[in-house]
C-alpha cells in the first residue's frame, strides 16, 4: 500500500508542451508514471511524447479517466490550472509551480473547499511511490520501496530524508512534498494521518523548517493519536527573525514559530526529533528496531 | 518588497484612504517647500519631520521631530537628513537616511480627544484567510502588546468571496470604542483600506498609530506596506518603488545572478541547492562547531559560472574561515557541478579558505574522482555526516 498516489493512478500533466512540462514528463514516463496525456490550451489534438494533448482537463478526463494531474503552469495562470482541475473532476492536483501570488492561493483554497480532491503544493516537488508512480520532479532512483513514509516542506532536504532512508535499507511508502509557500493545499497534518492510517507504512519522517504551526498542529494530534514511531527534523535553527530563508513561508514571525519552539513542542508530544539533518534515517531506523 | 511611508501613503491615498498632508524631501530646501505648500493646504504652521527608512522605531532613535516653524523644519530636517539611525530594528550599526517625510502635525486641538489605534490587515495563515487585525492599544510595538495584554488585541478574518462586510467594520468600529461622527467615518476608511490591501497585492498593511483626530477624522498616521513579490508581475509600476539602498549591496549583487543569498555573522560560509538544505547545512554548520557566515541557495542549475560567482559574493565576506558546499544531485548532475567547482577554483585563482565539497545524488561517485584528482585544496565528501566532520577539522586549524 502507499498513500494518494500508485500504479493505478492515471495522470495528466497540464502545462505539459511547455519546457518543463516536457523535461519532467519525459522523467515521469521513463519511470513507469502511467501518463495518459496533457493539457495545454489551443494545442488540442495534437501528440506530444507519444500521447495525447487536450485544450481543457475535462476533455482529458473524458477521453482518459484520468484522476491525478500535475500542474507546469507559469505562475500567471496556475490558479486558474488548479480550479479548472478540480472542477473537471481531478481528485489528486499537484502544483510544480512555484512564484504564485498569495492572494490567488486565497481564492483557490475558498473555491477546493467544497470540492473532492486534494491538491498539493505549489511550488513543491511533488509525490512518490516508489516503484510505482513518480508524480515530481524530484529524482526517482534515490528512492525504493520500503516502510517509511515521508512528509516535508523542502525539495532537495526531502531528498536527503529519503537517501538516507533508502541507505539505511527502510525505503518509503510514499514520500510527499508538500511546498514552502505560505499557502498549501495539503498541510503536514493532513499527510501524517493518511500516513498513520496506512498499513504498509511502519514509521513516519516529517520535515519541517521555520515559520507557520504546521509542524505543531502535526505535533499535537500525534499526542493523542501516534501508533507508529515518528522523527521530525526542523530545518532553520541558525536562521535570523525576520529574513525570509528561500521559501516565501520560511520566515520567523513570531516566538513559536521559530525551529526551536517546534522542536519543543514535537518533543513535548513524544516525537522524536533528530538535531542534525545527517541522522534522519539512522535515527529512524533505531526507532523502528525498538519496536520489533 | 517593503514600500517607504511615503510611498505607502501615496498608494493607499490612491484608494481613498485619508492620510495627513505630506510631500517628501531629500534635501533642506525641499523640505522648507513642502512645509510651505502644507500651511497652503492646512492653513497652520505645525509639522512634523519624519525620517524614511525601512525600520520601526524611528521616533525613540531621534528620527521623527514635531515642528513649529519653518525654521524648526529647516533644522530638523538638515539633523535627520544623513543621519545613521539607530533603532530597535535597525541593528546596531543603523541606517542611513537618506529622505524625510514632512507632514501636517496632527496632533491638533479641537472638539474631541485625540485617539491612536492599531490595525494591520495580513494572512492568517492557518485558515489561509486574510485578518483585521487591530487594537486599541496605538503606537506602540504591537508585539509588547500581543505579550502583555493579549485581551486588547482583536481579530477580524475576511471571507474572501464576500470581502470586508458592513458589520464587520461596524464591530471593529464598536471594540475601539469609536462612536459619533469618527464611527461614520470609520467604516469608509476600513473599506477604503481593505480594497488598497487586495489592489496593491499586499502581504502586509500595518496603520500603526491609526489616528482619530480631535475633528473625528480617522486617518493612517503612519502605514507599513509589504508588497507580495509573487505578484510583482500584476504591477511593474511598482518596481521603481524599490530602494535598492536599503538592501544589503552584497544581496543585491546576489540577486542579479540569481543567487538567493543572506548574509550572517558567522564563519563557514556555505552554498548549497534548495532553501530547506541550505538551512539545514546551516545547522549542521553551528552542530559541528561554526557559525554559518550566511544562506545561499544556488538554484536548480549550479553551472561553473554560478558556481565562481557564488563563491566569489562568499569570499567578500572577510570573517569566511572555510567554504562547506552542499549539492543533492537531482536534476543537476554532481559530476558537472564538481567540474564547475574546479573551473571556478581556477578561474579565481587562489582562494584562501579550505573547502569541503559534498556532493551526493546523480553522479555522485564521479564528482568525488573529479574533485579529489583536480588536485586542488578542496576536500571532498558523499556522506553529510562525512561533510561535517570536515567542517570541524578545518575550524581546529583556524
Amino acid at each position: 500500500m502507499s498513500i494518494l498516489i500508485n500504479k493505478n493512478s492515471k495522470v495528466i500533466v497540464q502545462g505539459f508542451t511547455g519546457t518543463e512540462g516536457t523535461y519532467h514528463s519525459t522523467q515521469m514516463i521513463e519511470y513507469g508514471t502511467n501518463i495518459v496525456g496533457g493539457v495545454t490550451p489551443g494545442k488540442g489534438g495534437a501528440t506530444h511524447l507519444g500521447k495525447p494533448v487536450f485544450n481543457t482537463v475535462s476533455e482529458a478526463i473524458k477521453q482518459t479517466s484520468a484522476n491525478v494531474s500535475i500542474i507546469f503552469v507559469p505562475p500567471k495562470f496556475a490558479a486558474n490550472a488548479i480550479t479548472e482541475a478540480a472542477e473537471a473532476g481531478i481528485k489528486i492536483i499537484v502544483c510544480i509551480t512555484e512564484g504564485i501570488p498569495t492572494n490567488d492561493m486565497i481564492s483557490v483554497k475558498e473555491f477546493l473547499k467544497d470540492k473532492d480532491c486534494r491538491l498539493i503544493g505549489p511550488n513543491c516537488p511533488g509525490i512518490i511511490t516508489p516503484g510505482e508512480a513518480k508524480i515530481g520532479i524530484m529524482p526517482g532512483f534515490i528512492h525504493k520501496k520500503g516502510i517509511v513514509g515521508v512528509v516535508s516542506r523542502s525539495g532537495t532536504l526531502t531528498y536527503e530524508a529519503v537517501d538516507q532512508l533508502t541507505k539505511a535499507g527502510l525505503g518509503q511508502t510514499t514520500a510527499i512534498g508538500i511546498g514552502g509557500d505560505p499557502i498549501i493545499g495539503t498541510t503536514i497534518l493532513d499527510a501524517v494521518k493518511l500516513f498513520m492510517a496506512d498499513e504498509e507504512t511502519k514509521g513516519i519522517v516529517m520535515i519541517g523548517e521555520i515559520g507557520g504551526g504546521m509542524e505543531a498542529d502535526a505535533a499535537y494530534w500525534l499526542k493523542e493519536n501516534k501508533t507508529k514511531p515518528v522523527v521530525a527534523f526542523i530545518a532553520g535553527r541558525t536562521a535570523p527573525k525576520g529574513r525570509t530563508m528561500g521559501h516565501a513561508g520560511a520566515i520567523i514571525g513570531g516566538k513559536d514559530d521559530t525551529a526551536d519552539a517546534k522542536i519543543k513542542i514535537l518533543k513535548d508530544c513524544g516525537v522524536m526529533v533528530a538535531d542534525s539533518p545527517a541522522e534522519i534515517g539512522s535515527k529512524m531506523k533505531k526507532e523502528l528496531e525498538k519496536i520489533k | 518588497m517593503n514600500l517607504h511611508e511615503y510611498q505607502a501613503k501615496n498608494l493607499l491615498k490612491k484608494f481613498g484612504v485619508i492620510v495627513p498632508e505630506g510631500f517628501v524631501a531629500n534635501n533642506v530646501d525641499e523640505a522648507i517647500d513642502a512645509a510651505k505648500k502644507i500651511k497652503e493646504i492646512t492653513g497652520k504652521e505645525q509639522f512634523v519631520v519624519k525620517a524614511q527608512i525601512h525600520a520601526g522605531g524611528r521616533g525613540k532613535g531621534g528620527g521623527v521631530k514635531p515642528a513649529k516653524t519653518f525654521d524648526e523644519v529647516k533644522e530638523y530636517a538638515g539633523k535627520i537628513i544623513g543621519m545613521q539611525l539607530i533603532t530597535h530594528q535597525t541593528g546596531p550599526e543603523g541606517k542611513k537616511v537618506n529622505k524625510v517625510l514632512i507632514e501636517q502635525n496632527i496632533f491638533y486641538k479641537g472638539e474631541s480627544d485625540i485617539k491612536e489605534f492599531y490595525l494591520s490587515i495580513l494572512l492568517n495563515r492557518k485558515t489561509s484567510r486574510n485578518i483585521i487585525m487591530y487594537s486599541t492599544e496605538g503606537g506602540m510595538d504591537i508585539e509588547q502588546v500581543a505579550e502583555k495584554t493579549p485581551h486588547l488585541i482583536f481579530t477580524e478574518e475576511i471571507n474572501p468571496k464576500t470581502g470586508l462586510e458592513d458589520s464587520q467594520c461596524e464591530k471593529i468600529a464598536s471594540n475601539l470604542n469609536i462612536d459619533g461622527v469618527a464611527y461614520s467615518n470609520m467604516l469608509p476608511f476600513l473599506k477604503a483600506l481593505y480594497n488598497a490591501y487586495i489592489s496593491i497585492d499586499a502581504s502586509l498593511v500595518e496603520i500603526n498609530p491609526l489616528f482619530k483626530t480631535s475633528d473625528n477624522i480617522i486617518m493612517a498616521a503612519d502605514a507599513k506596506v509589504r508588497i507580495d513579490n509573487n505578484a510583482l508581475f500584476r504591477h511593474p509600476e511598482f518596481l521603481e518603488l524599490r530602494d535598492i539602498s536599503e538592501e544589503d549591496p552584497t544581496e543585491v549583487e546576489a540577486s542579479k545572478f540569481k543567487l538567493n543569498y543572506i548574509k550572517l555573522d558567522g564563519n563557514i560560509g556555505c552554498m548549497v541547492n534548495g532553501a530547506g538544505l541550505a538551512m539545514a547545512t546551516m545547522d549542521i554548520i553551528k552542530l559541528a562547531g561554526g557559525e554559518p557566515a550566511n544562506f545561499l541557495d544556488v538554484g536548480g542549475s549550479a553551472d561553473a559560472k554560478r558556481v565562481e560567482n557564488a563563491f566569489r559574493i562568499i569570499l567578500k565576506d572577510p570573517n569566511v574561515k572555510a567554504i562547506l558546499v552542499n549539492i543533492f544531485g537531482g536534476i543537476v548532475w554532481c559530476d558537472r557541478v564538481a567540474q564547475g567547482i574546479v573551473e571556478a577554483y581556477k578561474s579565481i585563482g587562489n582562494i584562501p579558505v579550505p573547502i569541503i565539497v559534498r556532493l551526493q545524488g546523480t553522479n555522485a561517485g564521479k564528482a568525488k574522482e573529479i574533485i579529489d584528482k583536480s588536485g586542488l585544496k578542496v576536500q571532498s565528501a558523499i556522506l553529510l555526516q562525512d561533510a561535517a566532520n570536515l567542517v570541524t577539522d578545518a575550524l581546529k586549524k583556524v
